[in-house]
């Protein structure tokens, strides 16, 4: 079985999100980047049924430039045993779904999983896009994925409940919790990744779709009013009365 | 051309986040000089469906064929995109839900459109562009996109848009069949679990959330959170440390690697207020904060705060709303 874990270079979740002062970009400054916290589940799941199995190979797939390299490496400590990295800034979801589908095909992977979504642009279209440039199913967002043979059982969120869904190889899942524990990398993982391939290959396809303009940051609350432990009960006429929520 | 709107349905009801697209869908249809038209997929009634009128949707199509009651993601996109066809829509609109998400990011790819998910507002029409204002970072940011090319699809967050009602409105509802063959149901779950929802109210489409976190000092103090939820017929939520140890269920985690709510009112009981936390409820209109220690960082985005322990001030909160009746 040959898995393919598409991973993102996010920034951390700690980060305090500002913008350069003409708000067209993302001040990373300072800012710490991360593998996609949702991407997690997708590859520690990859590594998990390949092990399961006893054979197969995961490799790990990022869109970006030099700087996602650390990212990369991180992943392959954990436990993938190639990388690719598409020498590109990802300029939209069409964009990166162009470079996995070509990248996919190419290599004939029998699984594509990913995360949900990416927390900095919060897409949760790359999953589709991949599946439907390729003719394959997507089962997105997947709580559960099983393998027996080439024959796949996911569990599918839906608003209130979920799906069980059957699929054949090849096909694509987006992931989340509660699918596995996401590991870390131990030092023997740390030592194997810096000699692991990673091959940087050039972006292909036609241009993004949707292009950003700017951003913005939601506006300030105005000050907490509070309300006397003793007397909590006033809080209620507040929310009725003045805030007109209730 | 006109403007086609997905409409999902449930129990033969149309969805609340589907009655805020609905509207959404109408008034970008006036802004174009053009008529809304919608879609429906899932269990249906024809009743139900024309009063979308309300939400100033003119005509429905809907296609009876029974295995489109559960969501079957290449059923559901063949069917939209050959009502997109038919009704040679332009602009395509659906809910930022689960389902409008895995539909609209195939769609795009068939339709060969330009894709926007999580939208917040109505777009900006500057001359020939056309302007999305959506949610980045995870609740963190806005960004500002240009969909370009001739087709575009917007997916609308819930709860960002209010959802019209003018009484009386009816839509015409039209049947409509898109030929859906055997290959079409090829990935159709075998089995739909739904959970008991505390009083049957989706936390991603609840007005109102009470939310509890590891200042609840376990789930056997959980009745305090879903007493005063019932109260104010409210949807449930947990924090990250909350559901990583099992005390709630994942689904219920609001935050920035969980679900992002905008509720009206937002009650945070024992929650400091993480980063991670603020970016999953900040775009709440009234947040409101209960924990005892006056530092929190939570009580710096809250409109309303207690400074007290939430094993006293609960009930007092439940019997309060109890007796506004």
């Amino acid at each position: 079985m040959k898995f393919l874990v598409c991973i993102s270079n996010v920034p951390d979740t700690t980060t305090k999100i500002t913008f350069t002062p003409d708000n067209k970009e993302f001040n990373k400054a300072g800012v710490q980047f991360v593998i996609n916290p949702w991407d997690e589940y997708a590859l520690t799941r990859a590594i998990e049924l390949k092990e399961a199995a006893g054979s197969g190979t995961v490799t790990v797939l990022n869109v970006g430039e030099a700087d996602t390299e650390p990212n990369i490496r991180k992943a392959l400590a954990i436990g993938a045993d190639d990388a690719i990295r598409v020498n590109a800034a990802p300029q939209d979801a069409y964009f990166v779904a162009e470079q996995i589908a070509a990248i996919a095909k190419e290599g004939a992977y029998d699984v594509i999983l990913m995360g949900k979504e990416s927390i900095d642009y919060n897409g949760f279209q790359v999953h589709g896009m991949v599946g439907e440039m390729l003719g394959i199913p997507t089962v997105a967002p997947a709580m559960k994925l099983d393998m027996s043979g080439n024959t796949a059982t996911l569990e599918r969120e839906i608003e209130g409940g979920k799906e069980i869904v059957t699929v054949n190889t090849p096909f694509v899942a987006s992931c989340q919790q509660p699918m596995c524990e996401p590991r870390i990398p131990n030092m023997r993982g740390i030592m194997t990744a810096r000699t692991k391939p990673l091959k940087v290959v050039p972006a292909v396809g036609e241009p993004a779709r949707t292009q950003v303009t700017e951003f913005a940051l939601p506006p300030k609350k105005q000050g907490v009013k509070l309300i006397p432990a003793e007397t909590a009960g006033d809080l209620i006429k507040l929310l009725r009365n003045e805030a007109k929520v209730i | 051309m006109s403007v086609l709107v997905v409409v999902e349905c449930a129990d033969g009801e149309v969805k609340k986040s589907s009655l805020e697209v609905a509207s959404y869908g109408a008034e970008v249809a006036a802004m174009l000089g053009t008529t809304a038209t919608a879609i429906a997929v899932g269990e249906a009634t024809e009743a139900n469906l024309a009063t979308l009128g309300e939400q100033g949707i003119t005509k429905v199509l809907y296609d009876a064929e029974p295995r489109l009651k559960d969501f079957v993601n290449n059923a559901y996109t063949k069917l939209i995109a050959t009502a997109a066809e038919q009704e040679q829509a332009k602009i395509i609109i659906l809910a930022n839900s689960n389902i409008g998400a895995a539909v609209g990011s195939r769609l795009s790819v068939r339709l060969k459109a330009s894709l926007a998910t999580n939208v917040v507002e109505l777009p900006k029409l500057n001359g020939d562009q056309f302007v999305v204002r959506r949610g980045a970072f995870s609740g963190k940011a806005f960004s500002d996109v240009v969909l370009s090319g001739d087709r575009k699809i917007i997916a609308v967050k819930k709860n960002s848009t209010e959802a019209k009602h003018e009484a009386g409105k009816t839509a015409e509802v039209a049947s409509f069949s898109a030929q859906l063959s055997d290959t079409d149901f090829a990935d159709a779950p075998s089995q739909v679990v739904m959970q008991d929802q505390a009083g049957g109210i989706l936390l991603p489409e609840a007005d109102r959330v009470v939310s509890g976190g590891r200042g609840m000092k376990g789930p056997e103090n959980w009745n305090l959170i879903e007493d005063l939820a019932k109260a104010l017929g409210a949807a449930t939520a947990c924090s990250k440390p909350v559901s990583d140890v099992d005390w709630r269920p994942h689904h219920e985690h609001v935050g920035q690697t969980g679900i992002t709510v905008s509720p009206n009112l937002y009650i945070a009981c024992g929650i400091s207020g993480a980063i991670q936390h603020l970016a999953g409820v900040n775009s709440s209109k009234v947040i409101v904060v209960i924990n005892k220690d006056p530092e929190a960082p939570f009580f710096k985005a809250a409109d309303y705060g207690i400074v007290g322990d939430v094993f006293d001030v609960l009930p007092k909160l439940t019997a309060a709303v109890k007796e506004l009746g």
